[in-house]
């Protein structure tokens, strides 16, 4: 699926999105769920702070020596028998996997879940080219059957019900009996791994994503809980590891000190399912793994950021707290957000792979409560770099015309004391004798996007400043 | 030292919306002020600059930073009944200049500058008020209080020594109102889904009087609150911590008092 961004109609992706009742329905489960199950994680993990601390000064050390740690990522994986890719943009990733791809006349290709795949458009390309991409995640697995892109980074299908999933496998799999029951989330389960098994053998080449990649012994590791990553990496005779530049990590013990943060931030799980470490092809000894191993390494934007006021983003490990935290997306959902990366990291990675004229929408989109950096595991600031954005906006005159020109009154009276005084105690009296009746505004021009859903409460009368003065001398008297 | 020398001079910043849609929460505010000894000063005063820094005027941040910091040079502590402005002023003002000797001149700002409850709480130490409200209370945590400042315990040990008052917590007390300053009005559909969510919590606590200590977020629930024709009356922290609910409550009318 090519990821055209639908960002831009952001406005219009919420209201669906919020008239959508099996949506709404869905997403209950991501207001609680998540939540809950990271809370008591990290209740159960006394250090959990002093992690997050450790994990963002890694990830930092790391951002300022990335060269270094990719050149001996490099080096290592190439000792052991791999081989790595630099790819510049989306389509030079692409076309390098898909010549990796037809290079061994494969037909078939499995792959486990990965959030820059989706960026590149990987599935698209691979079919485009003849091959047939298939997901093995379940819930990637249930959204390229009904042709969406995922609505979250670590649970693409959580803006399904299970009565949905159903339909959907139904409607797919003809060979299904009718009369087979399939209401619960276990017996999906199992019809899925069923159609999957079929597939993971017949594969030529298996794509993972990487959650960390080890410069020291040019290792990848992902992490999973249905260990399709397994299946994915070592039934094929190639395997192919899709990654972003940012995932390296200088040593196992450092992957190590990620690997506690992450789950726990995620799923509030202690570890993940399955962690699973990959090292070059299959060596002599080894009883099962690929022939061929080789590592695609996508900056697409990335080193843009790098040294720039967002170098704080590529800290980021793709764990969703902070979209299982936002009162916005818990709203909405992620596919409003109209492109690979919603919620608040969204906000800030979509203006800066896609363009702030296209991504604009999203940095704005939040009411900078601070939930999500107050659960980032490497403590990215966000709504500091969502703020940034909404800087190069104003600068660059991209924030809307409505929008400026009452910052610009605001200001000028904001700036001029006497003036402010003057005029707020002729507003507010006149709105206080206007409100006297009721209290409140049920409509109120110029204040349309307050009034539309909820009241304006009327001022209660002279500014305080006013009455203080007022009080003050009489006091005086 | 004298004791009238003694009393510690604070400046009150009012906020722009007490100022100008609640004065009676900055009169409940140097009330308190006043009760645990200090002198109340109320320099002429706009806005903390929060909406431009937020909008990504950085400049008209700055300009109102230094308007801010040169009215309550004066001062020996600086005070609002709101953690969102006083978030501004602590967390931010440092982080609008570069320059060395402004920036210093942020920080030592910040150093003296509180939201009302916690420096009544964590400054002066008070331990209790001298106020009475007959019946259940709700509090909703407001954002930048409480994960900028750390606002949380402070007004709920206040609040347990009203007499008469109890205080019944609503689910998720610590999720957003949907407020957001401007996002309340440029992406009003989805700043109404969360406020509705936040009402029905409100709802379900069974208190008939809802408190916060920012108006902000106030005005957002009590306008939700009565537009849904709900019987909930919504009032700032410091007007029952002061014993001043006098003032009809936040969007009602005078004879709605309840």
């Amino acid at each position: 699926m090519t990821l055209h961004p639908t960002t831009p109609d952001f406005k219009d992706n919420a209201h669906q999105a919020l008239h959508d009742p099996e949506l709404q329905k869905a997403l209950g489960h991501v207001q609680h769920g998540f939540i809950y199950k990271r809370q008591s994680a990290v209740e159960r993990l006394p250090e959990f702070e002093t992690l997050r601390e450790s994990a963002r000064d890694l990830k930092n050390h790391v951002l300022q020596n990335l060269d270094l740690y990719l050149e001996t990522y490099e080096r290592n994986v190439t000792s052991s028998g791999g081989q790595v890719h630099f790819a510049r943009t989306s389509a030079e990733a692409c076309e390098t996997i898909v010549n990796i791809c037809k290079s061994h006349g494969a037909k078939s290709v499995t792959k486990g879940k990965s959030m820059v795949s989706e960026e590149i458009g990987l599935n698209a390309a691979i079919e485009a080219a003849g091959m047939q991409a298939v997901e093995t995640d379940l819930g990637e697995y249930i959204i390229q059957l009904r042709g969406e892109t995922p609505s979250h980074i670590i649970a693409p299908a959580v803006h399904l019900t299970k009565e949905q999933v159903e339909g959907d496998f139904r409607r797919v799999h003809t060979h299904l009996d009718g009369a087979r029951d399939l209401s619960e989330p276990v017996q999906l389960l199992t019809e899925a791994r069923g159609v999957l098994r079929e597939k993971f053998l017949a594969a030529d080449v298996g794509i993972t994503g990487a959650n960390f990649l080890v410069a020291e012994t040019g290792t990848s590791i992902i992490v999973t809980n249905e260990g399709n990553g397994d299946l994915t990496q070592s039934l094929p005779k190639v395997h192919i590891v899709i990654a972003s530049i940012e995932k390296i990590v200088p040593t196992l013990e450092d992957a190590s000190l990620l690997l506690r943060v992450l789950a726990r931030s995620a799923t509030g799980q202690d570890m993940s399912v399955y962690t699973t470490l990959s090292t070059g092809p299959r060596r002599p000894q080894d009883p099962d793994g690929p022939e061929h191993y080789h590592v695609v390494l996508v900056d697409n934007g990335r080193s843009a950021m790098l040294g720039t006021e967002f170098e704080d983003m590529l800290r980021c490990i793709r764990c969703g707290a902070c979209m299982n935290h936002c009162p916005v997306y818990h709203a909405i959902g992620g596919h409003a957000y109209g492109w690979v990366y919603p919620g608040p990291m969204g906000a800030v990675m979509t203006p800066s792979l896609i363009g702030v004229e296209k991504g604009g929408h999203l940095p704005n989109a939040s009411t900078f409560c601070g939930r999500c950096e107050s659960v980032c595991p490497v403590k990215i600031p966000l709504p500091k770099l969502m703020r940034h954005w909404r800087e190069n906006e104003f600068e660059r005159h991209l924030t809307p015309a409505v929008q400026r020109f009452g910052l610009k009154i605001w200001g000028f009276f904001a700036k001029n004391p006497r003036l402010y005084s003057f005029a707020t105690r002729a507003a507010m009296t006149t709105l206080a004798w206007l409100g006297r009746d009721k209290g409140r505004f049920a409509s109120l021009p110029l204040a349309k996007g307050w009034t539309d859903y909820r009241d304006l409460p009327a001022p209660q009368g002279d500014t305080f400043q006013a009455q203080w003065r007022k009080r003050q001398q009489e006091a005086r008297r | 030292m004298s004791p009238a020398s003694a009393r510690p001079r604070v400046g009150l910043f009012a906020t722009c919306l007490v100022d100008l849609f609640r004065p009676s929460v900055g009169f409940a505010a140097a009330k308190l002020l006043e009760e645990a000894g200090c002198e109340v000063l109320v320099p002429p005063q706009t806005c903390c600059g929060q909406p431009a820094f937020n909008s990504g005027d950085r400049l008209s941040a700055r300009d109102l930073a230094l308007q801010v910091m040169d009215a309550f040079s004066g001062c020996d502590y600086i005070v609002a009944p709101s953690g969102s402005c006083t978030g501004q002023m602590v967390k931010h003002f440092p982080e609008l200049f570069d320059e060395p000797q402004l920036a210093m001149r942020a920080r030592a700002f910040a150093a003296k500058t509180f939201e009302l409850v916690s420096f009544l709480t964590d400054v002066l130490k008070v331990t209790s008020v001298e106020a009475t409200y007959e019946g259940r209370v709700t509090y909703h945590d407001s954002c930048s209080g409480l994960r900028e400042l750390g606002i949380q315990s402070q007004p709920r040990a206040l609040l347990a020594t009203v007499k008469g008052l109890e205080l019944v917590e609503m689910k998720e007390s610590d999720v957003c109102c949907g407020f957001g300053g401007t996002f309340a009005a440029k992406y009003g559909e989805i700043s109404d889904a969360i406020v509705t969510k936040k009402t029905a919590h409100v709802s379900e606590s069974g208190a008939p009087l809802l408190l916060a200590g920012d108006l902000g977020c106030l005005m957002n629930m009590a306008g939700k609150i009565t537009r849904q024709g709900k019987e909930i009356d919504v009032r700032h922290v410091a007007e029952v911590l002061a014993g001043m609910c006098d003032e009809p409550p936040i969007a009602a009318r005078k004879e709605m008092r309840r």
